[in-house]
């Protein structure tokens, strides 16, 4: 702790460094797994494509992931976007099946009588079929987020920042302090981006929590 | 008005749910397609708002094809009723029944006043407005699917199974609320049900519909029961089809002039005296006391429907199921007016009979 409040601008930095790196790759995520998810709610074939790949994807290591990144895009080897295209990735894997899952468990009644009152399709799907499946997907993004969170630390091994850095940093000088601070900050922003996804997912849906 | 020309469903796996399907469905009326599960009642449904398309024939509402027609601008203009009620979880009560103008483009307050007045309409209390769905009993929310489906003022209601899910009690409240409305906005209704005894109290126009899709008769209800077109139709309106003639049947039984008396009063009795509340609704009999009484709550004999004078249905469970074998007659405030004899109920049955206005 004393390593923190001694060392408050760089903690900080590294902290907005660890944040933006993890938040980016889940929002981008996230904006890509909706049109997957929706489109493996609707059809089997895409299913049966789409679910074997995120789960193949995901048994990758996240570093081995990381090392090939840049010369699979063409990038400096330093460049943030080798930790976030590979957790973006991870963040599809995850949400696909979430999304699809959450779209898939929408009452079929309740889209019949969307479709029945004269929605046209896009417009069901802003205002019926994806609103009603928040309560899942917001669960599923939860765990992507801090999944997110815990895994960007491995961008130190290929020198990006985020509190990865404070793990390598202190474990090469032996400074315990600085590993520690590292694991704190991890905890703790992990624990408060999943309070704030689960605040937000309560004001989204107060008619979730009613009638039962 | 809705009229089905040759109209033939084949699904992609050859199922054939209806077939050559030719039928008129009048304006301004309840039609009701009623027959066994998977005769193709919902999908004969689903084709008029194109939620189906047919694989031939032509479907004009009010005149024009509805092929010819953008589905979600058609939808827009015929109400549409399912039996879970397909309301909106998301949304409240107010918001679910403002769905269809929002839709169209009314302004939100606009809208909003309207679903209010709706709410009252199918007799639901606005202070409901503000709930979600899941915080209303089944009765209620197949209430408001029926407000919302009014929302728009659309001149065409299609009802698919609305009160099935709903115990029996509620059943006959909204089977009854229904009637009620459709005597002031006079839609074009089809109703669809596999309940005979549904079909034939809320059809002006029932149409059977059987296995594969086709229509077995279509016929007004005391047709169906009176005349049935073959033996498919005289199994599904079912073996007691002669009594429930009698629904449709009117009756001319004299009424006679019955013995009351006031609860609470102290009075000469003699054998079945009708007791009577305040306004001169029937309570009870009395029955085995003789000469001056108090007439007291515990003393009553109670039972027996009570008689609308309208058909000889009525009559004849009226005075068969009276205690005193005497069928008390109410008039529409519920007061008595008389009573009918079994007797004479027997005898206008006889009359009714000889006439073949009753099925053997
Ligand atoms: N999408 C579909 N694909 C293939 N067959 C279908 C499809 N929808 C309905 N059917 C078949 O068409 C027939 C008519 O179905 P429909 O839903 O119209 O019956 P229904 O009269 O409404 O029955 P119920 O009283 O059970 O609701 C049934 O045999 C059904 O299995
Ligand atoms: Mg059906």
């Amino acid at each position: 702790m004393t390593w923190i409040l001694e060392n408050w601008e760089r903690f900080w930095e590294v902290t907005a460094v660890h944040l933006r790196l993890s938040v980016v790759p889940v929002l981008a995520g996230f904006a890509l797994a909706i049109p997957l998810g929706w489109w493996a709610s609707r059809s089997p074939k895409a299913r049966a494509v789409l679910f074997p790949l995120a789960n193949v994807l995901f048994t990758i290591p996240s570093i081995a992931l990381i090392v090939i990144t840049p010369v699979l895009i063409g990038v400096r080897i330093l460049d943030e976007i080798n930790v976030i295209v590979p957790l973006v990735v991870y963040t599809v894997a995850l949400m696909v099946r979430s999304v699809a899952d959450a779209l898939s468990a929408v009452p079929g009644h309740v889209t019949a009588a969307a479709t029945a009152m004269g929605y046209r399709p896009l417009r069901r799907f802003l205002t019926v079929d994806f609103p009603l499946a928040l309560p899942v997907t917001i669960a599923g993004l939860r765990v992507a987020t801090v999944s997110n969170i815990s895994m960007v630390s491995v961008g130190a091994l290929v020198g990006l920042g985020g509190y990865g850095q404070l793990f390598t940093e202190g474990y090469q000088t032996d400074h315990t302090e600085k590993v520690l601070a590292g694991l704190i900050g991890t905890v703790v922003l992990a624990v408060l981006a999943d309070g704030v996804l689960l605040l937000l997912g309560r004001v989204l849906t107060p008619w979730a929590r009613v009638g039962r | 008005m809705i009229e089905f020309r040759a109209v033939t469903k084949r699904f992609e796996d050859g199922t054939i749910a209806v077939d050559e399907l030719d039928l008129t469905v009048e304006a301004g009326t309840i039609t009701v397609f009623v027959g066994p599960s998977g005769c193709g009642k919902t999908t004969s449904l689903r084709m008029v708002n194109r939620m189906i398309d047919p694989t031939s024939g032509t479907i004009l509402v009010d005149g024009q094809d509805v092929s010819t027609v953008d589905p979600p601008t058609l939808r827009r203009g015929i109400g549409y009723v399912i039996q879970q009620a397909g309301l909106f979880p998301h949304r409240t009560v107010l918001d679910n029944v403002a769905t269809v103008p929002l839709l169209s483009g009314w302004d939100r307050r606009k809208a909003r006043t309207r679903a209010a007045e709706l709410l009252e309409i199918v007799g639901l209390d606005p202070a409901f407005g503000k709930r979600y769905p899941a915080q209303l009993s089944g009765g209620q929310q197949q209430r408001v699917g029926v407000a919302r489906a009014l929302a728009a003022d659309p001149p065409v209601l299609l009802m698919d199974e609305p009160f099935s899910a709903v115990d029996p009690v509620v059943r006959e409240d909204l089977q009854n609320e229904l009637l009620r409305l459709q005597a002031e906005l006079d839609k074009t209704i089809v109703f669809v049900t596999h309940d005979i005894d549904e079909a034939l109290k809320l059809g002006e126009l029932v149409a059977v519909f059987r296995k594969g899709g086709h229509l077995a008769q279509y016929a007004r209800p005391a047709e169906l029961l009176s005349a049935p077109a073959n033996d498919f139709v005289a199994s599904f309106v079912g073996r007691d089809r002669g009594y429930r003639t009698l629904t449709f049947l009117h009756a001319d039984v004299p009424v006679h002039p019955v013995t009351t008396a006031k609860l609470g009063e102290r009075t000469t009795v003699s054998d079945w005296t009708l007791v009577v509340d305040d306004e001169n609704r029937p309570r009870g009999w009395l029955s085995g006391v003789d000469g001056e009484v108090e007439v007291s709550e515990q003393d009553l004999i109670s039972g027996g429907s009570l008689y609308d004078g309208t058909s000889l249905r009525g009559a004849l469970d009226a005075a068969l199921s009276s205690p005193s074998a005497l069928g008390v007659v109410v008039d529409e405030a519920g007061a008595v007016t008389g009573v009918v004899k079994a007797g004479d109920v027997v005898e206008a049955l006889a009359k009714a009979r000889a006439a073949g206005e009753v099925p053997r």
